[in-house]
């Protein structure tokens, strides 16, 4: 059966934050901001919003359910999306389907977390059954010492090298010195790279994200209630979603992206070479490689020697996480699932401001997520373009 | 190749202590199977038995049939390190101190990938075993050694850390006149203890072999009486803090079970003896152990008792004894739970009938304090909290796990 398309719904009212290394904040706090921040930008009253999707690590005890009463919604959908690094490219493929069936007529998309001293280390501890089972107890090195595994696998299995996974994040860090909003706010030389201190060989300080506060949002409505309220949008032209993808390989060298990749390029009557930019999910750069070699712009193995051949930065000729990323903006918890996808919204639709790519209209967002125990579970891509 | 174990410097005695922190210790209730295993030091992973797919991390259905229907089973340990790293730093206090500690991917033959412990000796892409053993937190984990044994391999680190290794440790054996205790310092000599204390009772009354052992160099013979509070809180003022692995071998035994003694008073005995000298000794000794477990290369280690394997079913024939090695078990479990905290291992050592004076009348196999002596070395080096010694406590051991009552019945006899 081919997949319905996406036609009559467009994202709007991209929102983020700034971010903080701490706070002293709740995750509500930060949701709140950022669902005001998204409303004061379409110019809408909170009771216009009808659909609520979260995504958000730090609520407990709530749930986005102890949410609505919490922040006065009262929706007539609600969803919540535990998928991390995949929770904005899944919220907006839900979303999207509740606008078209008519479910409801507005979906404000929320992720946000707080980061509280402490609260990343009791976030792990809690993470999943098979992390606590079968990973804490081996160095408990968290996500660290598992993207680590993955890369030294990689690089053996490949021969990929540090320098071409550093090209990527000094390309990010450039990024990110445009982006005010941003956790990293000094210059990152190859060198500096290259001599970081080690974390967890060969993983080392700057191919790790900075966990901190903040929240992302955008809404989900008709393409009509866009063009009522004034408001730029962003089409959908397609999108892909997987979990646990490739069970039986010894080691993650590929995501669910690779089961589907045909279906999301058929899907938006498009192909790689026609991206403006591309916002892959780069908790660490061995994971956005993966991403662009699945995604099919480089044969598999050699995405990092493909990506260190090219301009990343956002004048450059593959503009690559223009904000900065998450490991130069920052890891807000869920929010670094909505992080890729708010930008690439902004950038479509001509909102960037100091990141923008001229003349970007059609971009990749692609989210990984979920270390339940030696591989990230949840896999997504969505192509979004801007609205003539 | 691993560097070998340097004995401990003389402690400084104007140093903190450091505390004795533990490695993540949550686990879910399928994934207590691989401690239960490991407290045995047995490589066992979950087998569907529907479709006989190995299943990792321990689950609660197969993950290729569904079936809920999932069996501990010894699984082939051989595999291929693929991947490594070396964590150089945690949020978990334990690891920090610990730190740098090599993990890695192993892909074993039995169709699973597992992320371990690994030996220093082990290469990438190179065969190795996998061990599962119990870490300082009393937990199952799986450890990946080289395929073939290494020189010094027991002293890596990592491996130190899930074992009780005597090398470097000091120990006090409760009683030095049981039959077996010539041939466990012996081999605690042989396995690189340091210093034995050997307890002695009733000092006046003379014993062979009490010349031999005293002229051996690093083994003192001292005064105690596990049926003596002062006596046994007098020592621990003495040696306390120099104990690092605690062997209570001390028994009294006599023939008979219920009706065939016309008192309690032999029961008492071996009450006091066998079960309240446990305590006794435990809280003497227990509370200082239980502070050293982090005190480096010679840290508090083990607790080491000596049981009847009737502990689990008693031999009517040696009832009364027998009632009480099942209190001295029962003891033994709280003071593990209580030893825990400190990361010191509480190991029982299961015999079947040994060769002495009280067993003459009963019929071989029986463990020689040879055989004894080498499975409680084994076992420490193993980290195990249980070891099986000789055929007869193997034998009791798997007929206990399948039917309790039908062993009952068993060793009720044929009368």
């Amino acid at each position: 059966m081919t997949r319905r398309d996406y036609a009559g719904v467009v994202l709007a009212a991209p929102f983020s934050t700034p971010y903080t290394r701490y706070s002293t904040e709740t995750a509500h706090h930060w949701i709140a901001r950022a669902l005001a921040g998204c409303l004061d930008a379409a110019g809408l009253r909170k009771d216009a919003v009808d659909g609520l999707s979260v995504a958000s690590f730090t609520l407990f005890p709530d749930t986005p359910v102890g949410l609505t009463q919490h922040l006065g919604f009262s929706p007539r959908w609600l969803d919540s999306i535990p998928m991390g690094g995949a929770s904005g490219v899944v919220a907006v493929r839900r979303a999207a389907r509740a606008v078209q069936a008519g479910d409801a007529d507005i979906v404000a998309c929320v992720a946000g977390d707080t980061n509280q001293i402490d609260s990343f280390r009791k976030l792990l501890s809690s993470f999943s059954r098979f992390a606590m089972d079968a990973a804490y107890p081996y160095g408990y090195g968290g996500p660290n010492a598992m993207f680590a595994l993955l890369t030294d696998r990689y690089m053996t299995e490949y021969g990929a090298t540090r320098a071409e996974f550093g090209h990527l994040c000094v390309a990010q860090r450039a990024n990110a010195l445009r982006n005010p909003n941003a956790v990293m706010k000094t210059p990152l030389s190859l060198e500096d790279y290259l001599g970081a201190r080690p974390i967890a060989d060969p993983i080392a300080l700057f191919d790790c994200v900075m966990p901190c506060a903040g929240a992302e949002a955008f809404l989900v409505m008709s393409e009509d209630a866009a063009a009522r309220l004034g408001l730029r949008g962003a089409r959908i032209a397609g999108t892909i979603e997987r979990h646990n993808a490739f069970p039986d390989d010894p080691v993650q060298l590929r995501g669910g992206w690779a089961v589907d990749v045909d279906a999301l390029w058929a899907q938006a009557g498009c192909g790689p070479e026609d991206m403006d930019l591309v916002q892959t999910y780069d908790d660490y750069p061995v994971i956005s490689v993966l991403q662009f070699e699945d995604l099919g712009f480089c044969p598999k193995g050699e995405g990092a020697a493909w990506l260190a051949a090219r301009d990343l930065t956002v004048s450059g000729d593959l503009p690559h996480n223009t904000s900065g990323g998450q490991l130069s903006a920052g890891q807000a918890g869920a929010a670094g699932g909505f992080l890729g996808l708010v930008e690439a919204i902004r950038q479509v639709t001509g909102t960037a401001g100091p990141t923008q790519v001229a003349g970007a209209a059609r971009a990749l967002v692609s989210g990984f997520g979920m270390i339940n125990y030696d591989r990230g579970l949840c896999s997504g891509a969505a192509v979004i373009e801007g609205v003539a | 190749m691993t560097d070998p174990l340097k004995p401990p410097p003389k402690k400084d005695p104007q140093k903190v202590q450091a505390v004795p922190l533990l490695p993540p210790s949550m686990r879910s209730r399928a994934a207590m199977g691989l401690t239960a295993a490991a407290a045995e030091a047995r490589f066992m992973l979950q087998h569907c038995a529907r479709c006989g797919a190995v299943q990792y991390p321990p689950r609660d259905a197969c993950r290729e049939c569904l079936s809920v229907d999932l069996d501990w089973r010894d699984t082939d340990p051989r595999g291929v390190l693929i991947a490594e790293t070396t964590v150089r730093t945690s949020p978990n206090l334990y690891f920090r101190g610990q730190a740098p500690w090599r993990t890695g991917t192993v892909r074993l033959e039995a169709g699973v990938s597992v992320v371990v412990h690994v030996h220093g000796d082990c290469v990438k892409g190179q065969a190795v075993r996998l061990i599962n053993r119990l870490d300082r937190a009393g937990q199952g984990v799986l450890m990946a050694l080289p395929e073939e044994a290494t020189p010094d391999m027991a002293d890596d680190p990592e491996l130190r850390e899930l074992t009780a290794d005597p090398k470097h440790r000091r120990v006090l054996i409760a009683d030095a006149r049981a039959d077996h205790t010539p041939a466990l310092v012996q081999a605690l000599r042989a396995a690189g203890a340091t210093t034995i204390f050997l307890g002695e009772a009733e000092a006046w009354r003379p014993w062979p072999g009490r010349a031999a052992l005293a002229a051996l160099e690093g083994v003192h013979i001292l005064p105690l009486d596990v049926t003596d509070t002062a006596s046994v809180t007098e020592l621990a003022g003495e040696i306390g803090g120099k104990v690092d692995i605690l062997i209570n071998n001390a028994r009294f035994l006599r023939p008979g079970g219920v009706l065939s003694r016309t008192d309690t008073a032999w029961a008492r005995e071996e009450m006091e003896v066998n079960a309240l000298g446990l305590m006794r000794l435990a809280q003497a000794f227990g509370p200082g152990m239980r502070a050293r477990g982090a005190d480096g290369v010679n840290s508090a280690v083990a607790w080491v008792n000596i049981l009847s394997a009737h502990a689990l079913v008693p031999d009517p024939a040696y009832g009364a004894f027998d009632a009480s090695q099942a209190a001295a078990l029962s003891l033994s479990q709280s003071l593990r739970a209580e030893m825990r905290p400190g990361g010191v291992r509480v190991m029982n050592v299961f015999t079947g009938p040994t060769e002495d004076a009280w067993h003459q009348d009963v019929p071989p196999p029986k463990v020689t304090p040879g055989a004894l002596a080498r499975a409680l070395v084994a076992g420490l080096r193993e980290g195990c909290e249980e070891v099986w010694c000789g055929d007869v406590a193997r034998d009791l051991a798997e007929r206990w796990r399948k039917g309790p009552k039908v062993l009952e019945r068993e060793m009720g006899g044929d009368t």
